[in-house]
């Protein structure tokens, strides 16, 4: 793994738990340089390692995981028994080397392990730790597992996605634990910088449901004001209109839309009908409104005879908001992301070169990177126990010979 | 409070609200220059911008620009959208003129590149991020969420780069230029989908209101069930979870009564989700969604709470609302001497959620002296007290000025 002097270079990080809320923000940090350690068993390592696909080749391993690796790049992995009492002292010895802990166990967990926000901050009282979980640490359903894929349904993102008249739609994967992950990471900064002031610590209480909501804001905002109970819609907005997707050649799509008649009037012209723009039917937003069917129609007729690109680009050139519906496998080709770099190859060494993807900024003067690829899991047992904790080797040995790396 | 001592300067729109807002969340004095003309009267901008100080500014007034560049020389982080920012509030010029400044850009495609100049609203991100591309039926229309939601994207990698500028900055004295895209922001939404194409070649796309690709045979799977009053959302998943769902689902109809069907003969500890048909998937979800048809959303969810079943309801913003969960975690604030509410902080620090501190209708302009009074008043703001009922902006008043 590199040395870079990064934004974060001197944060030490250690991280309890796995799948996606709590490892995510590691990554984040770990990209800017902080150091990250990432805990797990060999006996029970990180869900994601295991439980999902894809892996290299379609065949499962610990170390063959792209799930896992999404979420891991740019960090250490160790390996401790937290049923072993002697793992439990270890992992406590971490804590009081680290600045920041994150943990998405289940609440009380950590607690019945001897590794609580009380515990561990009488070893250290600089010690930031973040909790994460579903409902959060308090509440009548503190208690509740769940999943992000089916919170995101609670906190009402999918009722408002799909067609007016259709059920509700999925969003790809646990959506809303990459909200939570996103805000957690602001929140860990910003009691790290405190720590770093003032030599106070902090227990940070994130409750994935409430980070979630945050991005509802406005609705509830709204129904907190007027009552008003919005509904899914397609792709219509109140005030943009056309305002949708439009299919193209080769069963692409593109996005498009305008907030005034002035935009419709560049569409128009853009796609060669600028008398629209002057008939009663299409004039006004209003009239716009009530006549998509037939609008969406004509711009549906000029996007299906090109390529998503070319439509957008064409489009983009006259004035108009317009960008593809971009593929997953499109992500990799889009002109704008391969600028910025966004998805990096490292090699690992199990699953050779494959991408990692990098946070949505960037510093100028000091940029972040993908550090290194995911960790195999306890590949770094040495380096971290001996080097970084400063482990003697008859330490080492004894918790190796108790089984604590197993 | 973490992020006392902190000032940030927000000049952005809707692409960037959320940031400052977050900021000011976690403890930050964040001033908020908003145009005369803004219109404060819609949620989203009373959604993100509560809990920031409103100034006022006419950047054609020599008085403000002056006060502008008093502000900027205290603060630590200034947040932009450089679109709309205006040419007052360059990221660049910026940069060289406050060396200890952290400046964030917050543009749609980011500050450079090919496409960096192109136009977005939230459809169009969600679009070029991909989104949209997992959202929908299988054969139908992409779609995005009713609610925009690529500008909270944006907003929350933004207020990240932020504080990792300002983390360095600690250290070094420096501040630095970030810069943020909101199109490469929306793509952490997507989970480990670009994976399958990097991995294996393989392309995610649209599931509607199934979850497909969980077995071997081709089966789907219900998410979404119909119920008294709206959807729940309930999955057949394997393993220790869900077969402790499962079997605590087939409990529950028991004790109701409730016809099981093929469910009666199925073994949870050694049934698996990745070798059922669509024939056998179908059978055992027919008994479960007659079951569902007869409750309500909150008994679906009290009931699943109390046997930790896997599941939740489809919510509405009324759901959301009302949900005890939220109540008993205080989430939902009003400012001091208000009635209005508004998602709270969302984060709790040592066991206390941080109060909202500052009501969007109360311009920090309406306070005389002008406002920089000195580095250690504005590090301490004080306490909004007393908010007035919403009013219409006061087109005209500005930075100074009594509104």
């Amino acid at each position: 793994m590199s040395e870079v002097a990064q934004a974060l270079a001197g944060l030490k990080v250690l991280e309890f738990g796995g799948y996606a809320a709590g490892p995510h923000i590691g990554k984040v940090l770990a990209n800017f340089g902080a150091r990250t350690i990432h805990m797990e068993s060999r006996e029970r390592p990180d869900g994601f390692r295991i439980q999902y696909p894809p892996f290299k080749d379609n065949r499962p391993g610990y170390n063959r995981s792209g799930c896992f690796a999404f979420f891991n790049d740019s960090k250490y992995s160790v390996t401790v028994d937290l049923k072993k009492p002697a793992g439990v002292a270890l992992a406590r010895r971490m804590a009081q080397w680290c600045d920041l802990i994150i943990e998405n166990m289940r609440p009380g967990v950590m607690e019945r392990l001897g590794l609580g926000f009380t515990a561990l901050a009488e070893l250290n009282p600089r010690l930031v730790m973040l909790s994460t979980c579903n409902m959060g640490q308090t509440g009548p359903r503190a208690d509740q597992p769940g999943f992000g894929s089916q919170l995101s349904a609670l906190a009402g993102m999918c009722e408002l996605t799909g067609v007016r008249d259709g059920p509700p739609m999925l969003l790809y994967g646990p959506y809303i634990d990459y909200i939570a992950s996103l805000l957690g990471t602001s929140a860990a900064l910003a009691g790290v910088i405190r720590s770093r002031r003032t030599g106070k610590g902090a227990l940070i209480d994130l409750s994935q449901y409430e980070c979630g909501l945050v991005f509802m804001g406005a609705a509830l905002r709204e129904f907190f004001a007027s009552g008003r109970v919005p509904a899914r819609c397609g792709n219509d907005d109140p005030v943009a209109v056309p305002h949708g997707a439009f299919p193209c050649l080769d069963r692409e799509w593109v996005a498009l839309s305008c907030w005034s008649d002035a935009d419709f009037a560049v569409l128009a012209h853009a796609i060669g009908e600028k008398e629209l723009a002057s008939e009663a039917r299409f004039a006004t937003a209003p009239a716009r409104r009530a006549n998509s069917k037939a609008l969406d129609a004509i711009i549906s007729a000029w996007t299906a005879q090109r390529n998503a690109d070319a439509a957008a680009t064409a489009l983009q050139a006259a004035g108009v908001a317009a960008y593809p519906v971009v593929t997953m496998a499109g992500l990799f080709a889009d002109p704008q992301l391969c600028t910025r770099r966004q998805f990096r190859v490292r090699r690992h060494p199990e699953m050779g070169d494959h991408a990692y993807c990098y946070p949505g900024f960037d510093l100028a003067e000091a940029p972040g990177d993908i550090v290194g690829p995911a960790p195999c899991v306890g590949a770094d047992n040495d380096f971290v126990f001996r080097d970084l904790i400063g482990l003697s080797e008859a330490e080492y040995g004894s918790y190796r010979q108790q089984g604590v790396f197993d | 409070m973490l992020l006392s001592n902190v000032l940030i300067i927000d000049a952005t729109d809707r692409l960037g609200w959320l940031a400052g807002r977050v900021l000011a969340d976690l403890g930050a004095d964040v001033i908020k220059l908003e145009p005369p003309d803004t219109d404060r009267s819609r949620s989203d901008w009373r959604a993100f911008n509560v809990n920031k100080r409103i100034v006022e500014l006419d950047p054609q007034i020599p008085a403000d620009r002056a006060r502008l560049e008093e502000l900027l020389h205290t603060a630590d982080i200034c947040l932009l959208t450089p679109e709309s920012s205006g040419a007052h509030l360059d990221p660049s010029a910026l940069r060289r003129d406050y060396p200890r400044l952290v400046v964030v850009a917050i543009r749609p495609f980011g500050g450079v590149g090919p496409r960096s100049a192109w136009k977005a609203s939230d459809i169009e991100l969600m679009a070029a991020g991909g989104a949209m591309a997992l959202a929908g039926e299988p054969d139908g229309i992409p779609v995005r969420v009713s609610e925009p939601q690529s500008y909270g994207w944006a907003g929350a990698q933004a207020a990240i780069g932020a504080l990792v500028a300002l983390f360095r900055r600690e250290a070094t004295g420096r501040g630095d230029l970030v810069d943020v895209s909101a199109q490469a922001s929306v793509i952490a939404a997507l989970s480990h989908a670009p994976a399958f194409v990097d991995l294996l070649g393989v392309e995610p796309t649209r599931a509607g209101a199934f979850m497909t690709g969980r077995s071997i045979k081709g089966a789907r799977y219900r998410v979404f069930w119909p119920c008294r009053d709206g959807y729940i959302n309930f999955i057949f998943y394997g393993g220790v979870a869900g077969r402790r769902t499962n079997e605590q689902l087939v409990a529950w109809m028991r004790e109701c009564g409730a016809d099981l069907g093929a469910l009666a003969a199925i073994d949870w500890k050694t049934w698996d989700p990745t070798k059922a048909d669509q024939a056998e998937v179908d059978a055992i979800e027919a008994p479960v969604a007659k079951f569902f048809a007869r409750l309500t959303k909150r008994e679906f969810l009290n009931e699943g709470h109390r046997r930790e079943m896997l599941g939740y309801p489809v919510a509405t913003v009324a759901d959301i609302a009302s949900d005890p969960q939220l109540e008993a975690r205080g989430f939902f604030q009003a400012v001091v001497g208000s009635a209005e509410r508004f998602c709270g902080s969302f984060a709790m620090i040592d066991g206390k959620r941080p109060p909202l501190r500052h009501h969007p209708d109360v311009p920090l302009a309406a306070a005389q002296p002008p406002l920089v009074v000195s580095a250690a008043a504005l590090a301490e703001p004080s306490e909004v007290t007393a908010a007035p009922p919403a009013r219409p902006c006061t087109t005209g008043a500005r930075l100074g000025a009594k509104p």
